[in-house]
């Protein structure tokens, strides 16, 4: 029996208890709720380390010909930093928001396998924790410690014994394999608590969007994570049991990890970016006053997001030779996706329109969203034009493509979700003036960044090298994306600084503090361990409006 | 309150300012970037000035696929920021809650078919590019050249003229009236590569147990410049490309050149002697020496080029000097070892090795 049910947790009575008893009940939680803070925290560490991995790329990379760390360096921190916000900082602050909101919007007590829940978060944590033990312990042929230096694709046959000698690329593919159990658990833990323990009324018609689409990104992990498992395995038995998957030097096929690494790799971005779709659905009505707008078509539209996701992945590939009419099947389903992606962007303007539109932090992040999603989604059809991606793929233009998608889209739905949530997971707000600086800062400091990433790209600079000649019209575009880099760190400290203050000094938020619609703001912030004393009955979509709008309840229409 | 027509003159004015002001900055930046060029004819590898049949027909299509995604920029970007304008929160609607719209049919509707149709037509016309150039024939006429891309260098052969060289590829420029293209096979001889000029073409990867293919068309001699585009390891970026699109008559010069044997000059008998017996020969190939090997680039008519080390610097005295003492000063990480020679050996074999024209 968990001491989380037995005792009420008040901040009176914690302050007595000895650190370790905290700390031992914290590494021993099954808890929904703590496993999301668990998850939320650990993604912010990452996130602090990849970002100082940015740093130096971007230092490196300010002026031609540049010393500040060695290629060998360089090349291991490009490799990290991808690996990292991909695996260690894009899905665990996913799953931590999942776990932390879901049963809660859903009315139940906890996740449907707390302990399964746990245990992917180990998982998950041991293998950001393997990965960067790689600095200290994965020597390679000339002794010194080093990561992965392979790419966070780790192409074959770079992978293979001959082109990397040592431990450095089994400690990508180890940790990652780990990460990915992890994953798996999660995923399936999320699905069964949706499908479930939804309390009594809650159809699935009747479930928050954010639920909805953490149910279409579970089943896209445990669809797409499996590929790139079983391919890190095939690795190893080439590196290590006298495999030739991979080795083409005995014949095996480089090409041939390509397609199991991006049947992972492209259903992957959809499963970081779908998450941030889910907040957009949750913030963007509260702060528009009104309900989403076409709410059937937001479900059907992911899901077709999610099949189709499954289809794309050479677009990945196009320069690799294909033939005219592999190339232009990738094509017509990547020029596919645009547009249930589309739709959903012309649904959440529609929900703004003809509201009363709150123009706090939360809703700041999630129209600075919608204008990054629609410049990465236009760049992405100029990369799904194969003809024209021959040109831009494997340059900075692709790189600028991805952070619009990761770092302008992806990120920013994140900031929303703890601007809009922090308050139920901490009981206080987080500080409005420093969340609006954070905004605009890191804002411009973005724009500053990647628009003008674009230009390099196109002027024939390629992706992954440590430095490049002077005189190409890249000098001074590099020094510019630089700066925004910096601007973006330092907005990002803010953002920090903000949520160490505000948790001990913002102000108290009480349940509902931004006058919302879904269960989770009908507990008390924070919420306590058994979430509600009386499971609840819904007869809507909005539950909480129908409580304060007796007279114009949403069951009337729905 | 609109704004008088005295404002709106003053708008426009110092809208217009501002514009002059941004062009002047870009075009200043632009040419001071230019000017700390070396002096090569195509100083920036831009893909939006092509001279080359493949890179002309990729950028009149990239107008296509801009103008349309630049017009469905415009129209989202618009109702975006009318909704942010139009709707937000004002003191007078505070507190009130608006109506309560769940969606439309219609609309729905609407903004799903225009889509799709964009869609089909960007599709066609990518697939018409695609094929264009996939599926180009290859005419009787074309040069023929093999690429075998290395760790951190090219080698460039041609099968028909009997010639091996590295890293700068010389081709003639071909007249739209009677074409002479050149229709590379490319290869790896260890990692992936990618193979892009951008001036000449899109990029297509040198991928180890696998044959690829491309194509250039050039229309205009100069020097093009392009480097490896798919990271092959520790120097992927100083695995640069220089192609030299010659006049007919200069490449037939060039082509002459090349087949020529080795320089015999026996004034630098002793650096010839120095390569012999030293490892230089199991990775350098230099014709009638006992060097055949293929590790690295074939040294015959090293001084034919302009840049060593697959253009990591110039080549100077100095920097073949520097290149066979200490490689790890130019290219960190490249393949290539420090020979440990004497200052005396260093000394004659690079006065013999600028006897290799």
């Amino acid at each position: 029996m968990s001491s989380d049910v037995m005792a009420i947790q008040t901040a009176e009575g914690a302050a007595g208890r000895p650190w370790v008893q905290t700390l031992h009940e914290w590494v021993t939680t099954v808890d929904h709720k703590r496993l999301g803070i668990l998850y939320i925290l650990y993604a912010l560490l990452f996130l602090a380390l990849a970002g100082a991995e940015a740093m130096i790329m971007r230092i490196q990379l300010m002026y031609p010909r540049n010393g500040f760390v060695s290629p060998q360096v360089f090349n291991r921190i490009f490799t990290m930093h991808g690996t990292t916000m991909v695996f260690f900082v894009g899905i665990p602050v996913l799953f931590g928001f999942a776990n932390y909101l879901v049963p809660l919007m859903i009315g139940a007590r906890d996740m449907a396998f707390p302990r399964l829940n746990a245990f992917s978060f180990w998982l998950t944590a041991f293998g950001g924790f393997l990965l960067y033990f790689s600095f200290l312990g994965g020597s390679g042929l000339y002794g010194a410690g080093s990561a992965p230096d392979v790419g966070w694709w780790a192409y074959a046959p770079l992978t293979s014994r001959a082109f990397s000698p040592g431990h450095s690329s089994d400690y990508w593919t180890i940790a990652l394999l780990v990460a990915g159990f992890g994953s798996i658990g999660t995923a399936i833990n999320i699905i069964a608590t949706i499908l479930s323990m939804r309390c009594p009324g809650m159809k699935l018609s009747r479930m928050p969007l954010f639920a909805w689409l953490n149910l279409v990104v579970s089943g896209m992990v445990l669809i797409a994570i499996t590929p790139l498992s079983a391919a890190q395995i095939m690795l190893c038995v080439d590196r290590y049991l006298g495999g030739h998957f991979f080795d083409t030097q005995a014949g095996g096929s480089a090409t041939l990890w390509m397609h199991f690494f991006w049947i992972f790799g492209h259903p992957e971005v959809y499963i970081l970016i779908i998450p941030a779709f889910a907040v957009l659905s949750e913030v963007i009505p509260v702060f528009s006053r009104k309900p989403m707008f076409g709410y059937p078509v937001m479900v059907g539209a992911t899901i077709a997001i999610g099949f189709i996701s499954m289809s794309v992945w050479a677009h990945h590939m196009f320069s690799i030779g294909m033939s005219s009419y592999g190339n232009t099947f990738f094509v017509l389903t990547t020029m596919a996706i645009a547009v249930p992606t589309g739709i959903k962007i012309f649904n959440w303007i529609g929900t703004m329109w003809g509201g009363r539109i709150i123009l706090k932090t939360p809703m700041l992040f999630c129209i600075g969203f919608l204008f990054n999603f629609l410049i990465a989604g236009l760049t992405g059809i100029m990369l799904g034009s194969a003809a024209f991606n021959w040109q831009l793929t494997g340059s900075y233009f692709v790189v600028a493509h991805f952070h619009y998608t990761l770092s302008g889209s992806f990120l920013f739905g994140i900031f929303a979700a703890f601007y809009y949530w922090y308050p139920k997971i901490t009981g206080r707000m987080l500080g409005e003036r420093l969340g609006k600086l954070h905004f605009w800062l890191f804002f411009i400091g973005f724009h500053v960044c990647f628009d003008l990433m674009h230009i390099p790209g196109v002027l024939g600079m390629p992706r992954r090298i440590y430095t490049y000649e002077s005189g190409r019209g890249w000098d001074t575009l590099n020094l510019l994306v630089s700066i925004g880099a910096f601007i973006q760190g330092i907005a990002t400290l803010i953002f920090v600084a903000n949520l160490i203050f505000s948790y001990f000094k913002g102000a108290k938020a009480g349940n509902d503090p931004w006058d919302a619609w879904t269960l989770e703001w009908s507990v008390s912030s924070p919420p306590p361990p058994y979430n509600f004393a009386v499971i609840p009955t819904v007869a809507s979509r909005r539950p909480l409006w129908d409580l304060k709008h007796p007279e114009d309840p949403d069951s009337r229409y729905e | 309150m609109s704004m008088t027509n005295q404002h709106k003159t003053e708008w426009r004015a110092v809208a217009a300012r501002v514009a002059g002001v941004l062009v002047l900055l870009v075009g200043v930046l632009l040419v001071a970037g230019l000017c700390m060029a070396t002096p090569v004819d195509n100083p920036v590898p831009s893909i939006f000035d092509p001279h080359s049949t493949p890179a002309e027909s990729i950028r009149q299509h990239s107008y296509f696929v801009l103008a349309i995604t630049g017009l469905i920029f415009l129209v989202v970007v618009t109702l975006l920021a009318y909704a942010v304008i139009k709707f937000r929160d004002k003191p007078l609607t505070a507190g009130r809650e608006p109506a309560q719209v769940y969606g439309s049919t219609q609309i729905e509707l609407a903004w799903t078919i225009v889509p799709v149709m964009i869609v089909l037509v960007l599709f066609l016309a990518t697939a018409r590019v695609i094929h264009a150039i996939e599926d180009a024939r290859k005419p009787a006429t074309a040069v023929e050249v093999t690429a075998i891309g290395h760790q951190f260098w090219w080698e460039f052969r041609y099968p028909a003229l009997g010639i091996v060289t590295a890293n700068e590829l010389h081709v003639p420029v071909s007249d739209p009236a009677h074409p002479t293209p050149t229709f590379l096979e490319l290869l790896s001889a260890d990692t992936d590569h990618s193979f892009w000029v951008p001036q000449l073409a899109g990029k297509t990867d040198l991928i180890p147990n696998r044959v690829n293919h491309t194509w250039i068309d050039p229309h205009q001699t100069g020097v093009y410049l392009g480097q490896c585009a798919q990271y092959c390891g520790t120097q992927h970026a100083k695995m640069l490309l220089r192609v030299s699109v010659d006049t007919p008559e200069e490449f037939d010069a060039w082509v002459r050149a090349q087949k020529q044997p080795a320089n015999q000059d026996d004034k630098e008998i002793a650096g010839r002697r120095v390569f012999e017996t030293t490892a230089c020969l199991n990775c350098h190939a230099i014709g009638g020496t006992n060097g055949t090997g293929r590790f690295g680039p074939d040294l015959t008519h090293l001084m034919s080029r302009s840049t060593i080390a697959s253009g990591a610097a110039e080549n100077t005295t100095e920097n073949l000097r520097l290149w066979i003492q200490n490689p790890d000063a130019i290219k960190p990480g490249s393949l290539m070892p420090a020979m440990k020679l004497s200052d005396e050996d260093l000394d004659a074999l690079v006065r013999y090795l600028e006897t290799l024209r």
